[in-house]
């Protein structure tokens, strides 16, 4: 991660040498993470720009802060916001990473996805918001996505929405072939195996091998294979959480019960729609997507919570989910603070909602309005209530790498090979973990297992 | 130096050309075989390279024509349900306050200023490795072919900093300066410069004491022609098909090329709360290939005789 | 820059300026420098200054944490006992000792039929088989992406349609031949269109001698047409060689459809894309890059030197 490149190195040098001297020698910065105190920024302060005005720059993908940035630019008429959407997770990452070794260009607020925002903090390429008096939003937002936004003892985002996970079902196919919608991974397992013994063209579910889903389950079971403490770090998947889920999806492997269909391909979008992916589970924000991807099978879909490692538990894990941060390039503190606020804690928080997005606030969670909103493509059903039940029971302690995007990228490469060949999921896990940490301990990193 | 004797110059040199194989003789008398027999088996063998050609062609064209629902439940090369192509072309040009349209325009300002800059540039440099001899022209193409072997993703990140550093990035010139090269070019009007523009006429236009812009902008451009057309389709289909670096220079879709922003349509459908449209995605994937297609048609001929003398070596 | 676009790159061909130039001794003199020199001049912005840029980077290393600090050549010694590099490196020269093959035979052999003259149609089937040429690397990767679905798409329509069970192109041990088909359609009517150009312009004189001695078309061929080609054909050959070496963008959009089978090494430069952007490894991806650089060159001269060889 490049950080801290004072411009005015850049400008006093002939052109390539001056580029060189960005790439190489700014990274000096990263190990400093959680030194710099945060700057102090009052309440004041934000009010004070807000009233002032001036040009922000965001960068995101989300959709829905789209209307967002227009409410808001219409209640203070001096701010200017340009919203950009700069690609989509890690190609926006590599974009804002480009922009900061270059110290040109980088916006003063950024979409940064949970998984991804340890490795920001860690560089300080984004800032420790505590100074602005986002350490008094703790009671504001939901556990899961709080917690995935500290780093450092810093807080390095403000939650923008939240992936408390559901299992999502094709009733139809269900009642079909007269199977009990699963409440336990066991009986998960079973269920695949009656279905697609019924018809050999349907399966419970896809999975082509995804490191954000893997690491959720696992989460959800419990488990903790990374433990982060500012840059020494232990990557071990041989602990019991981990071990359940592989002994448990070994099982789907070995018996081909899943269909090896990519998400999001356009494959996908149409085994949702001819029942032949029969169960989906994701996290809370899946609603927007079947609606408008997957409009052929409105009314057959439910969502029901996520099956359980323990008969009678409730314990459930976020699936994605995205904060908005602002980069340490940033000259405008104060007032971008005065958007996340307003898009984040504020009246963007309905508007979002309202667009089809999943909340990160107690606040909204909780609302009757929310909860007693009935989803038509549900057929009516009121699966909100089951997203915020899933919400209040994310397990505790679980913590993302501060290379997390790196070591997802290679995930195919390791575990992946489980999904394609006689590979023990458990083997694919232990390569996985012994390629993080020989990326960790090449970056410098105190990586053990 | 004189207006008078250049006609008869240029009568001089089409008389030679005409004389000289491998040039107007495209539609050449050639071989007593000149109206061989056809072969049905022939035609037949090389059709099945011909359908293999199109069927994806055909796919694409079929699946514009469906709507997002037909698209996912009906069979892939036949239509299905109501032929929705228009509605297509119609949604895809209004999708977003119609910044396909933006993307269209700004593809066509990337070919126009990057494929154009590129084939004025390749040409000189061409008409330069042909006609002249000058300190340096040996390493001038071994420098040239060695660097485009490196491979490009890995240049993209220094490339970045330092258009960065000159605050191209994010701006059109970002995309179309890189575009200005291309070796490909520079390699045919090479080979068709030194068989179409005769020495005997540049030591002629040399001793009437012409200079050297004059004597090539008057003399040997007209000559030229078939081949900076062939070179000018090739610079275009590289550019208009362009993706990778734009990727990496461009932040704002205001100025993406098509390519870049039907990626971004396409990626759309994998975000949370993202529309997912490849009914869109394949039908502006269809408008995108028509407009070079329709310019392959039309310069075909002159193409095609301006690759024949640059590609060919004897 | 081009990775997607065939490497537009022919040293094979230096045509006659070089006999010319014997027989008519050219004077030296810088004013052929007014007409390459701007060429030259935007050439070394966009490819010489990255590519000393990134050879100065391949001697350092940069940690996220403990930051930046010049390594000499170590980069180069991890690279060349890089596992992942080398596998690589394997499946791109085994892409290159098939695909290519196939795809300038198949070339080949349609630019001689249209060029004997025996088709109907000919001209449409010139145009048509050039097409393909037309469709960027990406939307064409999405099409056939789509086609080789088992499930839905047409190799799953096929199969249910016949009631047959045709194997996975997007499997671990076919994907490599999907990607060469997907090139191979892109490719086909280019290098068509180079070698039929070529044979367009044989002399007719030499039809005229074969005709008078009686020969068969296949005679024809081998005899006067294809050695009358062969700078096309070498020119081809190291347009592919550069092509496959640098084999990207079909693995890199297939990805998403077959993660596994498409691994971030899957070709060296998808190596030195996904050290560099996932990574964040600029300067391993670099050293990556220049290696690749090195040998693919090496490569070229040797197909250029052969094609040379034998034809003197």
């Amino acid at each position: 991660m490049k950080s801290k490149i004072s411009p005015a190195v850049l400008r006093g040098s002939a052109l390539a040498l001056a580029a060189a001297l960005a790439l190489t020698a700014c990274g000096g910065g990263g190990n400093d993470a959680g030194g710099a105190a945060p700057a102090e920024v009052s309440a004041d302060d934000v009010q004070a720009a807000l009233d002032k005005g001036g040009d922000l720059t965001v960068w995101a993908w989300e959709p829905t802060l789209e209307k967002v940035v227009e409410d808001f630019e219409a209640e203070h008429p001096n701010v200017n916001i340009d919203l950009v959407n700069a690609g989509t997770g890690n190609d926006q990452y590599t974009a804002l990473q480009n922009a900061i070794a270059a110290g040109s260009g980088v916006p003063d607020v950024a979409q940064v996805e949970y998984y991804a925002l340890p490795q920001f903090a860690l560089a300080e390429s984004v800032q420790d918001l505590s100074g602005y008096g986002a350490g008094d939003l703790q009671d504001t937002f939901s556990p899961g996505p709080w917690s995935s936004v500290q780093a450092n003892e810093g807080i390095y985002g403000l939650p923008m929405d939240s992936g408390p996970m559901a299992l999502f079902y094709n009733t139809e196919v269900f009642e079909k072939y007269g199977v009990e919608v699963p409440t336990t991974w066991e009986e998960y397992v079973e269920a695949a195996r009656t279905l697609h013994e019924a018809d050999p063209n349907v399966y419970i579910a896809n999975d082509t091998g995804d490191a954000g889903f893997a690491t959720s389950l696992i989460w959800q079971a419990g488990g903790q294979p990374y433990t982060v403490d500012g840059t020494d770090v232990k990557v071990n998947f041989s602990d019991e959480g981990s071990t359940r889920f592989a002994e448990t999806w070994q099982q789907l492997l070995d018996e081909d019960l899943l269909a090896p269909i990519s998400s999001w391909s356009d494959e996908w979008y149409q085994g949702l729609g001819t029942g032949t992916i029969a169960t989906l589970a994701t996290g809370a924000w899946m609603p927007g997507n079947f609606t408008s991807g997957v409009p052929a099978a409105a009314g057959k879909w439910r969502a029901a919570p996520l099956p359980q490692w323990e008969e009678g538990g409730t314990a459930s894990a976020e699936n994605g989910g995205s904060s908005l941060t602002i980069p340490a390039a940033s000259e405008q503190g104060a007032l971008a603070y005065a958007f996340l606020d307003y898009a984040n804690v504020g009246d963007g928080v309905q508007t979002r909602i309202d667009g089809g997005a999943f909340p990160a606030t107690s606040a909204a969670l909780e609302s009757e309005e929310f909860l007693n909103s009935e989803f038509e493509y549900f057929g009516g059903q009121k699966a909100n209530e089951i997203f915020a039940e899933s919400a209040q029971n994310v397990s505790e302690g679980w913590s993302y790498l501060p290379f997390q995007v790196y070591a997802n990228s290679i995930f195919n490469d390791t575990v992946g090979q489980a999904y394609v060949s006689d590979t023990p999921l458990k083997d694919g896990l232990k390569s996985w973990q012994d390629a993080s940490i020989k990326y960790g301990t090449e970056q410098g990193f105190t990586v053990s297992e | 130096m004189s207006v008078a004797v250049e006609p008869t110059r240029t009568d001089k040199h089409r008389t030679r050309q005409r004389t000289k194989p491998g040039y107007v003789r495209m539609k050449s008398t050639r071989r007593g075989v000149d109206n061989p027999k056809r072969s049905v088996l022939l035609t037949v063998l090389t059709g099945i390279v011909l359908i293999y050609s199109l069927i994806p062609l055909v796919w694409l064209f079929i699946n514009a024509s469906k709507t997002q629902a037909d698209l996912f439940t009906s069979f892939g090369l036949w239509f299905s349900g109501d032929f929705a192509l228009f509605g297509n072309i119609g949604d895809t040009l209004a999708y977003d306050d119609g910044i396909f349209g933006r993307w269209f325009l700004n593809t066509v300002l990337y070919v126009v200023l990057g494929a154009g800059g590129a084939t004025f540039l390749a040409v000189l440099g061409g008409y330069a490795l042909a006609k002249f001899s000058f300190p340096g022209k040996k390493a001038v193409f071994a420098v040239v072919i060695g660097a485009v072997a490196v491979p490009g993703t890995a240049l993209a990140v220094p490339t970045f900093l330092m258009f960065s550093e000159m605050g191209l990035t994010n701006t059109p010139w970002s995309v179309i300066i890189p575009s200005l090269i291309s070796p490909f070019g520079l390699y045919l009007m090479w080979t068709f410069a030194s068989e179409a523009i005769p020495t005997e006429l540049l030591e002629s236009a040399r001793m009437d004491g012409a200079g050297e812009f004059r004597t090539f902008f008057q003399i040997c451009l007209p000559l030229l022609g078939p081949g900076i057309v062939t070179v000018l389709l090739f610079t275009m289909v590289a550019t208009w098909n362009n993706y990778f670096l734009p990727l990496i220079m461009l932040k704002d879709p205001a100025w993406y090329p098509l390519t870049l922003g039907l990626n971004a349509w396409n990626a759309q459908a994998s975000t949370a709360g993202g529309e997912a449209i490849f009914n869109l995605v394949i039908t502006g994937s269809l408008l995108t290939i028509l407009p070079l297609i329709a310019a392959f048609l039309l310069l075909q001929r002159y193409w095609q005789s301006g690759l024949s003398a640059g590609a060919v070596k004897e | 820059m081009t990775t997607a676009s065939p490497p537009p790159a022919v040293l094979g061909t230096q045509p006659k300026p070089a006999k010319r130039a014997q027989k008519r001794p050219q004077k030296r003199s810088w004013s052929g420098w007014l007409f390459i020199g701007p060429f030259m001049a935007v050439f070394a912005l966009v490819f010489l200054a990255p590519i000393a840029y990134s050879i100065f980077l391949s001697f350092f290393r940069n940690q996220l944490v403990g930051g930046n600090g010049f390594v000499g050549l170590a980069n180069y010694s991890q690279a060349l006992q890089d596992p992942q590099f080398w596998s690589s490196l394997l499946r791109v020269t085994l892409f290159l000792a098939v695909q290519v093959p196939v795809m300038l035979l198949i070339a080949l052999l349609v630019a001689l039929a249209l060029d004997s003259g025996r088709l109907y149609g000919k001209s449409f089937f010139r145009i048509s088989i050039f097409l393909p040429y037309a469709v960027p690397a990406v939307v064409a990767s999405l099409m056939w992406g789509f086609m080789y679905g088992t499930r839905f798409g047409l190799v799953g329509n096929i199969n249910s349609a016949l009631g047959i069970s045709l194997p996975n192109p997007l499997s671990p041990e076919l994907i490599l031949a999907s990607i060469g088909n997907i090139v191979t359609w892109e490719f086909i009517g280019y290098n068509m269109l180079i070698f039929y150009s070529a044979l367009r312009v044989i002399p007719k004189s030499l039809y005229e001698a074969a005709e008078i001695d009686g020969a068969s078309q296949f005679r024809l061929v081998t005899a006067i047409k294809l050695p009358a080609i062969r700078g096309a054909l070498v020119v081809a050959g190291i347009f592919s060689v550069i092509g496959s070496f640098q084999l990207f963008n079909e693995p890199a959009i297939l990805q998403s459809l077959a993660p596994n089978s498409i691994s971030t090494f899957f070709t060296p430069n998808l190596y030195a894309y996904s050290l560099s952007f996932s990574g964040q490894q600029y300067n391993y991806s670099a050293t990556v890059a220049i290696i690749m650089g090195v040998i693919t060159m090496v490569i070229a001269y040797a197909v250029q030197l052969r094609g040379m060889r034998k034809e003197s």
